[in-house]
């Protein structure tokens, strides 16, 4: 099972493709447009639905409404400090795990591996109920109060990360030679500690980044889980919306695409391929 | 002398597979030793145990009279430079070589002073402020060479350290690298499978073939006097002739028709089948010497300093490296010449043992 990953990939090269001939050529601008429309006309009637918020005038009132309810704010605050938790705990959990597992066990590589795309095979709405069998119920009962669940939801959140962060950071780990690097650093008097903080972790900055940032795209505005553990953020919030509202929810699909693009943007951006290192 | 690093009855295995056996040598402080073999002839996994990448399977390890054998690698004050470089790319030359020194929080004033230091020992003290990536890769292994004698190890470790390295560059850093350890006095080990570079740089040379000590010894030593089979035709190329025992006592055998004396009696009894084995460069196209074979000439290489002729003589066939002289007469592929060596530079082994 492999997903792509050409978004981390810092060295992806792009293949030369042959321009097809004559007759071909049309052919291949039809899919190119069929495509586009495709992809472009939901988001382009979307774009016009959201601007239509006052009678027979076109204007950003469904955006300035989205951006002025409070709930708006709160949830996506909430949904941010969410993110960035996730990313922190994903970041401790997946950077050791795989830089043992690259040093000591590779013959166990592709077990971690299977593992860690597990998010993909159980569905949201599995893993949710799992964790309420398991951690709401006596002696944990990490259900009982707000604040508890929100730490049950960051744990799902980086259970859910997993299958990018390791892809990044396992990327990023063969792309250096861990264990003379280690070696050389052990050699020098660093201990594991150092070693990780002062050599791996460095090195592995854009990976890491990359990882982070497709966690973010991917929890801001996750819906299933938060839903079951009654949390306000984000993705519940727009879920809300859609009901009770006309405009704003076509508004706020908008900001949410956006959010999620400027994420990849960002990767691709860091990950540009460079010649020279800039510090 | 005293032994200042020493290794003792130690073996290595690795499920199950030995990689080092009985492996015992004293170091004295200062020399330069190197562990010169074939690939898997367990001289790296040997180099691994003293740095501590690796522990013994049994045996001990001392170093300036410390047990370290099942030390830390990070606690035993070694200095390591590795085939690749391994600099850590994130990092300047600059603090590359003070990565040591910054682990044992050495004050700063102190810390800057050493690697301005080192970088002059290592003839880059302008690179301070570049990155790995920027430097030729000659340059990169000076610096690892810096940054491993900058936190003034007991002993300094090199793992193959000119392999990657171009040809011109490989025999400059090779004097640089003796340069620098006379200059520091430093105890090194060097682990190499290029005869060439074990014979130049070092005090001592260890000859290992799996994973056991062949034998140690001088370059001159080990070089002219091969304890084995082994030595003798891994340092060094080797002609080897097919020939049978006339006189063990007297050391005489006879290869083709012709018999030729050496010097030492044969242990073999006579009429048994043994290898003649002759040095190239000790066999000269006349009948000079104390022996003398008959032959017709096969090829001729122009080396510029040594013609290579190779000569098919009764028993095999020879191949001999003369010095090139200006009035030296090329011989010429098919004709029939002569080939003569001295008796001393006869070597004879039973087939056995080959």
């Amino acid at each position: 099972m492999t997903i792509s990953t050409a978004p981390v990939q810092a060295d992806a090269e792009v293949l030369p493709v042959e321009p097809p001939a004559g007759g071909n050529r049309l052919f291949a601008w039809l899919v190119v447009a069929a495509g586009a429309v495709y992809f472009l006309l939901p988001l382009v009637t979307t774009g016009y639905w959201s601007l239509r918020a006052v009678k027979d005038t076109f204007g950003f009132e469904a955006y300035r409404r989205v951006f002025a309810d409070p709930a708006f704010v709160r949830s996506f605050s909430e949904s941010v400090v969410n993110a960035i938790a996730a990313i922190v705990l994903s970041l401790l959990i997946i950077v050791p795990t795989a830089y043992w597992v690259t040093l000591r066990l590779p013959r166990l590589r592709p077990v971690v591996e299977f593992i860690t795309l597990l998010p993909f095979v159980i569905p949201a709405v599995v893993l949710v109920f799992g964790l309420i069998r398991m951690y709401g119920r006596p002696p944990l009962l990490l259900t009982r109060t707000y604040d508890s669940s929100r730490v049950l939801l960051v744990c799902a959140y980086a259970a859910l990360s997993f299958p990018y962060m390791y892809r990044s950071v396992d990327n990023g780990l063969r792309a250096m030679d861990v264990r003379t690097l280690t070696e050389a650093a052990q050699s020098l008097g660093a201990s594991w500690a150092t070693i990780l903080r002062r050599v791996i972790f460095p090195n592995l900055r854009v990976a890491l980044l990359s990882g982070a940032l497709l966690t973010f795209a991917i929890v801001i505005g996750e819906l299933t889980v938060a839903l079951f553990l009654a949390q306000q953020t984000f993705g519940p919030f727009m879920a809300n919306l859609t009901r009770s509202k006309v405009y704003e929810p076509a508004a706020m699909a908008l900001v949410a695409f956006a959010i999620t693009w400027a994420a990849l943007g960002l990767i691709a951006f860091l990950t540009r391929p460079r010649h020279k290192v800039t510090r | 002398m005293k032994a200042f690093l020493s290794l003792n009855g130690v073996r290595k295995e690795f499920a199950g597979s030995v990689a080092v056996e009985g492996f015992t040598l004293d170091v004295t402080e200062g020399e330069f030793v190197s562990f010169l073999g074939p690939s898997g002839c367990g001289k790296t996994t040997t180099l691994r145990m003293v740095a501590g990448f690796e522990v013994p399977t049994t045996g001990r390890i001392t170093l300036a009279g410390e047990d370290i054998t099942y030390a830390k690698p990070n606690q035993r004050n070694v200095g390591m430079v590795f085939q690749s470089y391994a600099l850590f790319p994130n990092m300047t030359v600059a603090h590359n070589v003070a990565f040591g020194l910054r682990v044992r929080k050495e004050q700063a004033a102190a810390r800057d002073e050493r690697v301005a230091q080192l970088l002059e020992l290592i003839h880059l003290p302008d690179k301070g402020d570049a990155y790995p990536h920027q430097l030729s890769g000659g340059q990169q292994q000076r610096v690892a060479l810096a940054r491993a004698l900058a936190i003034r190890p007991k002993v300094l470790l090199l793992d193959e350290p000119l392999s990657a390295l171009d040809a011109k560059i490989r025999d400059e850093l090779r004097y640089e690298i003796r340069r620098i350890q006379q200059e520091l006095n430093i105890t090194t080990i060097y682990v190499t499978h290029d005869q060439e570079e074990a014979l130049a740089l070092s005090d001592r040379v260890v000859v290992m073939s799996r994973g056991r000590i062949e034998q140690v010894g001088p370059p001159f030593e080990v070089y002219n006097n091969p304890a084995t089979a082994f030595v003798a035709s891994f340092v060094g190329q080797l002609n080897r002739l097919s020939a049978v025992v006339t006189n063990s006592a007297s050391g005489t055998v006879r290869v083709g028709d012709s018999e030729v004396r050496t010097t030492s009696p044969v242990d073999a009894p006579g009429g048994s089948e043994v290898f003649l084995m002759l040095r190239p460069e000790e066999l000269t196209l006349d009948d000079q010497a104390d022996n003398v074979l008959t032959g017709k000439v096969d090829t001729v290489t122009f080396l510029g300093s040594i013609v290579r002729v190779q000569v098919a003589v009764n028993g095999g066939r020879l191949t001999a490296d003369l010095f090139n002289e200006r009035l030296l007469r090329l011989p010429v592929a098919g004709e029939s010449t002569l080939i003569s060596f001295p008796a001393h530079a006869c070597w004879v082994m039973s087939r056995e043992s080959h």
